[in-house]
C-alpha cells in the first residue's frame, strides 16, 4: 500500500512521540498496544495494527528499563513492525510475520538507546557549562535537545523503511515460506514466557507464591474476565494484609470508642440506613 | 523577615509537569541528572535572584540522581522544600540536601518497581491487550487513560506530601503504609502473573496420542439422518445430548496435558525461562530461541 505525503508526516510524527516516550515512560506513547494503533489510526488501516499492537502489548507486559537492565525496546519494534505491517498490505492476516519481525527490531532498538544515552552523556556536560554562568535557558535548552534526539532515534529508522517502499517490503515478507510463518506465531505463543519470568523473578517471595499458584488455577475457569480476575486478587491482597497485621484476631482497630466505628465503612452506612 | 520567598502552587505545578520530562537527557554518567535540574528551574528561578546563587543551585542539582521516574516525584517535593528553607536563610548546606536525595531514591525505586512496572502495568496492558487483540479500539484508549490518571494523580499527590512533609517524609516512608502498599502489589502481581500465564503463554502439540473408535449411539450417525434441514436440527440435538461429531475419537497430546490442569505446558515453560535467566541468559536469545523452536517443532509436526 502507497501512503501520501500527509500519511508520511503523520507516521513520522507518531514514531517520534514513541521514541520520546521510549526513554520518558511517562505517557507510554511508546507501548504496542498505543504506538500501533496511532500508526493504523493515521493511515487508515486500523484494525491489523490494532490486533498487532495487542499481540505485542501481551509479549512486552514484563519489559521495564529497571536500573541498569536493558528491557528490549517496544518503541522500535511497535512503531516499525506496524509500518511493516502496513506498506505489506495483508491486513489482519501479515499481523503474525510483522510480530515476528518486531522482535530483531527490539533488540536494535536497544542499541540504538544506548547509543543515544552515550551521547546524552556529552550533552550534561554542557549543561554542567551552563550552570557555572547560572544560565537556566541553556539548561533547558539542552534537555530538549537530549529528548529532541531520543524521538529521532524512532524516526528516523521509521522515515528510511517508508522511504524503501511498499514494493520491496512486500516481496521481502512473500518470500517467509509458510512453514515459518505458521511456526513464527507458535513461537510468539510461547515467547510471552520471557517476559512473565522477567517479572517473577523480580516480585517473586516465599509469602506470595500461594498467590501465582490460586491466580493460575482460577484462571482456567474461562468465564472469569482478566477484571474479575483482577477484582479477585485485589481483595486477596487486601484480606491478606488486615489478616498479618492482626495477627489473625479479632479487629485491630484498637482505641476506637464511640459509636460504630468498626473501621468498616460499607458496614456503618448499611447500618446507619 | 520580610522578604521571605515562598514556593507557590503555581511553582509546584510546573515542577510537576516539568518532572514528565526527568528521564529526557538519561545518561550513563550520572543518569537522571540532567532532568531533574530542569525540573527544579522553576524553584530555583524564584528563590535565588544572583548569578552565584543560582550557579551553585544548578551545580548542586546536577549531581548523579537515578529514582524511578515516577517515585522521584515525592523527593522533588522535599528538595523544594529544603531549598525553599536555605533560601529564606535556615542553615541547610549542600551535604544536606545530596543526602535528601540519594537516602531517597534507592528505597522509592524499591516501591516503584514492583508497584508500577509489575503491578500497574502489566494488568492495564493484559486487559487492553487482549481487548485489542478481539480488534476493540477501547483497547488502547481504556490503557492510556488509565495509565496517566494513575500516574499523573501519583506524583501530584506525592510530590505536595514531600513538600508538606519537607525532610520528616523519610520517616513516613520507612513507615507502615508504602510497605502495605509494596506488598498488597507484589500479591496482586503474583495473582494476576499466574493468571496470565495460564491464559496467554500458549504452548499447543498437536500429535495424536490415540485414535479410538467408538460405540454406536455415542457419535453422530451422519448416515442416517433425514437428509434436509430436520437432519441438521436432529444433529444439532443429538450433539448437544453430548454426542460426537465423527465416528473416531481423537485424543491429542494436549489433550492428555490438559486433563491435569489447563496451561500446565506453558507454566513449565515460565519456569524454564526463570530458570534460564537465573543463569544469566540474556532474554533476547530466549525471544529468538523460542521463535526457533516454534519454527522447528512446526515443521517436524509436533506443535
Amino acid at each position: 500500500m502507497e501512503l501520501n505525503v500527509i500519511q508520511i508526516i503523520l507516521v513520522v510524527l507518531v514514531s517520534f512521540l514513541a521514541g520520546m516516550e521510549g526513554i520518558l515512560d511517562e505517557f507510554h506513547f511508546h507501548q504496542p498496544v498505543i504506538a500501533c494503533t496511532l500508526i493504523g489510526l493515521v493511515t487508515g488501516q486500523l484494525m491489523p495494527c490494532l490486533i498487532l499492537g495487542g499481540t505485542l502489548q501481551m509479549v512486552a507486559l514484563g519489559w521495564a528499563n529497571i536500573g541498569a537492565a536493558v528491557a528490549p525496546d517496544v518503541a522500535l519494534a511497535s512503531v516499525a513492525s506496524a509500518i511493516i505491517l502496513v506498506l505489506g498490505g495483508q491486513g489482519t492476516k501479515g499481523v503474525s510475520s510483522a510480530y515476528a519481525i518486531a522482535i530483531p527490531l527490539a533488540v536494535a532498538g536497544l542499541l540504538l538507546t544506548i547509543l543515544v544515552r552515550t551521547i546524552s552523556t556529552g550533552i550534561v556536560h554542557i549543561m554542567d557549562a551552563a550552570a557555572k554562568e547560572g544560565n537556566f535557558r541553556k539548561i533547558e535548552m539542552w534537555q530538549y535537545i537530549a529528548i529532541c534526539l531520543q524521538g529521532l532515534r524512532i524516526a528516523i529508522p521509521a522515515a528510511m523503511i517508508l522511504a524503501l517502499g511498499a514494493g520491496p517490503v512486500k516481496s521481502m515478507l512473500n518470500a517467509i515460506p509458510q512453514v515459518v510463518q505458521d511456526g513464527l506465531s507458535i513461537g510468539g505463543g510461547m515467547v510471552v514466557a520471557v517476559g512473565y519470568a522477567m517479572v517473577i523473578n523480580m516480585m517473586a517471595s516465599r509469602e506470595v507464591w500461594p498467590f501465582f499458584a490460586i491466580g493460575f488455577v482460577l484462571a482456567t475457569i474461562k468465564s472469569l474476565t482478566l477484571i474479575g480476575l483482577g477484582a479477585i486478587g485485589l481483595a486477596l491482597a487486601l484480606i491478606y494484609l488486615t489478616l498479618s497485621k492482626n495477627g489473625g484476631s479479632g479487629n485491630g482497630d484498637g482505641g476506637s470508642t464511640g459509636d460504630s466505628n468498626t473501621g468498616d465503612p460499607v458496614g456503618d452506612i448499611i447500618d446507619n440506613y | 523577615m520580610a522578604d521571605q520567598v515562598k514556593i507557590s502552587k503555581r511553582d509546584r505545578i510546573a515542577v510537576w509537569w516539568r518532572s514528565t520530562f526527568i528521564q529526557g537527557s538519561w545518561n550513563y554518567e550520572r543518569m537522571q541528572n540532567g532532568g531533574w535540574a530542569y525540573s527544579l528551574i522553576p524553584v530555583l528561578k524564584k528563590l535565588y535572584k544572583t548569578k552565584e546563587d543560582r550557579a551553585s543551585a544548578l551545580k548542586r542539582h546536577l549531581e548523579f540522581f537515578n529514582c524511578h521516574p515516577y517515585l522521584a516525584s515525592p523527593i522533588l517535593g522535599v528538595t523544594m522544600a529544603l531549598e525553599e528553607e536555605r533560601a529564606n536563610g535556615a542553615p541547610v548546606n549542600d551535604v544536606a540536601i545530596q543526602g535528601v536525595k540519594v537516602g531517597m531514591m534507592g528505597p522509592l525505586a524499591g516501591i516503584g518497581d514492583p508497584v508500577f512496572w509489575f503491578t500497574v502495568k502489566p494488568i492495564i496492558g493484559a486487559i487492553a491487550a487482549s481487548l485489542a487483540m478481539g480488534g476493540s479500539i477501547l483497547g488502547p484508549i481504556l490503557y492510556f487513560v488509565a495509565w496517566n490518571v494513575i500516574r499523573m494523580a501519583f506524583m501530584w499527590y506525592t510530590q505536595e506530601l514531600g513538600y508538606k512533609a519537607g525532610s520528616k517524609i523519610t520517616e513516613d516512608m520507612s513507615g507502615g503504609l508504602l510497605q502495605d502498599v509494596t506488598k498488597g502489589a507484589s500479591i496482586l502481581g503474583m495473582f494476576i502473573l499466574g493468571s496470565l500465564i495460564n491464559r496467554w503463554v500458549v504452548v499447543k502439540f498437536t500429535p495424536v496420542v490415540s485414535s479410538i473408535k467408538q460405540q454406536k449411539g455415542s457419535y453422530i450417525d451422519w448416515g442416517n439422518l433425514p437428509n434436509n434441514m430436520e437432519g441438521v436440527k436432529q444433529a444439532l440435538i443429538q450433539q448437544a445430548d453430548g454426542r460426537s461429531l465423527s465416528m473416531v475419537k481423537v485424543t491429542t497430546l494436549q489433550d492428555n496435558l490438559d486433563q491435569l490442569i489447563p496451561g500446565l505446558a506453558g507454566l513449565l515453560l515460565t519456569f524454564l525461562c526463570m530458570y534460564l535467566l537465573r543463569k544469566k541468559v540474556s532474554p533476547i536469545w530466549q525471544i529468538l530461541g523460542l521463535f526457533a523452536i516454534g519454527v522447528f517443532f512446526h515443521w517436524i509436526g509436533l506443535m
